[in-house]
């Protein structure tokens, strides 16, 4: 965003940006900055609570009265992610050919068409669509119980695409089955990775390709860089 | 290490461009200016072209379009608080209050959108597409441009 500020502004328009890294701000140094130590997805803090995005706009809108610059204010809040697992009871799909995680697919699919009803829009489709999601992850179960990940047919061809496609099936879903204040930023990302047998089927697979020689990007990109 | 701890560890150890002379402008008085967005989250209209994994292009995004796709390809951050409230990465119905208020002068038709995973010198976005979109919403007749990251 930083490099992005230079160039608006070399082009006659003023600048205000929103740092989401303080070290990138501090070395890049745009005109006009304010660090929110929000969580990474969150630039203006809380999603919905217009009176705290409107307090983030207003901090920085103000630093348009700064004289000279490079100027680099901090907002006085911090909003730390939360990594707890998202509490989310999948809906019960019982099927005894079925495995584990298939059924899981299945449990999510009212909801997931819930969301995508109230929003308008998908995150998933990059990959496969929402009836591809079923066989994609019976793709992983297999390379997660050593099949040959080159030949195992992943959709696409791209695993971070279609694991994308995965997780955004079900975090899409599960925000419709949790009730209370919105949840914290990586909440669903900890629920997906550590609580749902889909997402233990995406890191065996995962462990299983760099295992088999995959290349970095292959396999380091179906989860965030920490997992 | 927690997830946003170790990716802004990693940021700190990527190559940053440095600018020996800062372009400055003195901004019309913000009653008056006309402010678009600009995002690093690669969101796009939902018909729109979908971001690919190495995009250093950009999208427009037309002011009233709210079906809006986050086609960011990094697994590192949250997306669940996009999925809940566009505005928490894009805040474009906060812009449309603070127009009516008269705060802003107005809110621009058309805002932007790149995707923030770049190649390390961040040549194109620099030298090519960033100035390209920039001259673009100039033309709009943009006198003031918020930028916000994922």
């Amino acid at each position: 965003m930083s490099v992005l500020a230079h160039a608006f502004e070399a082009a006659g328009i003023a600048t205000v940006t929103l740092a989401s890294t303080l070290s990138v701000v501090e070395r890049v140094a745009p005109p006009r900055a304010l660090w929110c130590d929000f969580p990474l997805g969150r630039p203006l803090g809380h999603p919905r609570d217009p009176e705290f995005q409107h307090d983030v706009l207003r901090r920085a809108f103000a630093l348009l009265d700064a004289p000279s610059g490079p100027v680099l204010e901090h907002h006085p809040d911090v909003i730390e992610a939360d990594e707890t697992p998202l509490a989310c009871q999948i809906p019960a799909a019982f099927d005894p050919s079925a495995s584990a995680a298939v059924t899981e697919v299945r449990g999510l699919r009212k909801a997931y068409e819930r969301s995508v009803a109230r929003r308008g829009v998908t995150e998933v489709g990059r990959a496969v669509d929402v009836d591809g999601i079923e066989a994609a992850v019976e793709v992983f179960e297999a390379i997660a119980a050593a099949a040959p990940w080159r030949d195992a047919g992943i959709p696409g061809g791209t695993t971070t695409a279609v694991v994308h496609d995965i997780r955004s099936y079900f975090e899409e879903a599960a925000l419709e089955l949790v009730t209370g204040p919105p949840p914290g930023g990586r909440s669903a990302e900890a629920w997906f990775y550590e609580q749902t047998e889909t997402g233990r089927v995406v890191m065996a697979a995962r462990e299983q390709i760099r295992e088999q020689g995959g290349s970095f990007p292959a396999w380091f990109y179906m989860a965030p860089g920490h997992r | 290490m927690a997830g946003d701890e170790a990716m802004r560890a990693f940021g700190d150890t990527l190559p940053a461009p440095t600018y020996e002379n800062l372009a400055w402008v003195r901004p019309v008085p913000l009653a008056d200016a006309t402010v678009a967005i600009v995002t690093s989250a690669a969101i796009h209209e939902s018909g729109d072209e979908r971001f690919a994994a190495d995009d250093v292009g950009f999208r427009f995004i037309n002011r009233r379009a709210r079906d809006l796709v986050l086609g960011h390809w990094s697994p590192n951050f949250d997306r669940t608080g996009f999925g809940l409230d566009l505005n928490v990465v894009f805040p474009i119905d906060r812009l449309e209050e603070l127009a009516a208020d008269g705060v802003i002068g107005a809110v621009a038709e058309r805002h932007v959108s790149f995707a923030g995973n770049q190649p390390d010198d961040v040549a194109v976005i620099r030298h090519d597409t960033g100035p390209a979109a920039a001259a673009a919403l100039r033309d709009d007749g943009v006198d003031v441009v918020l930028l916000t990251p994922v």
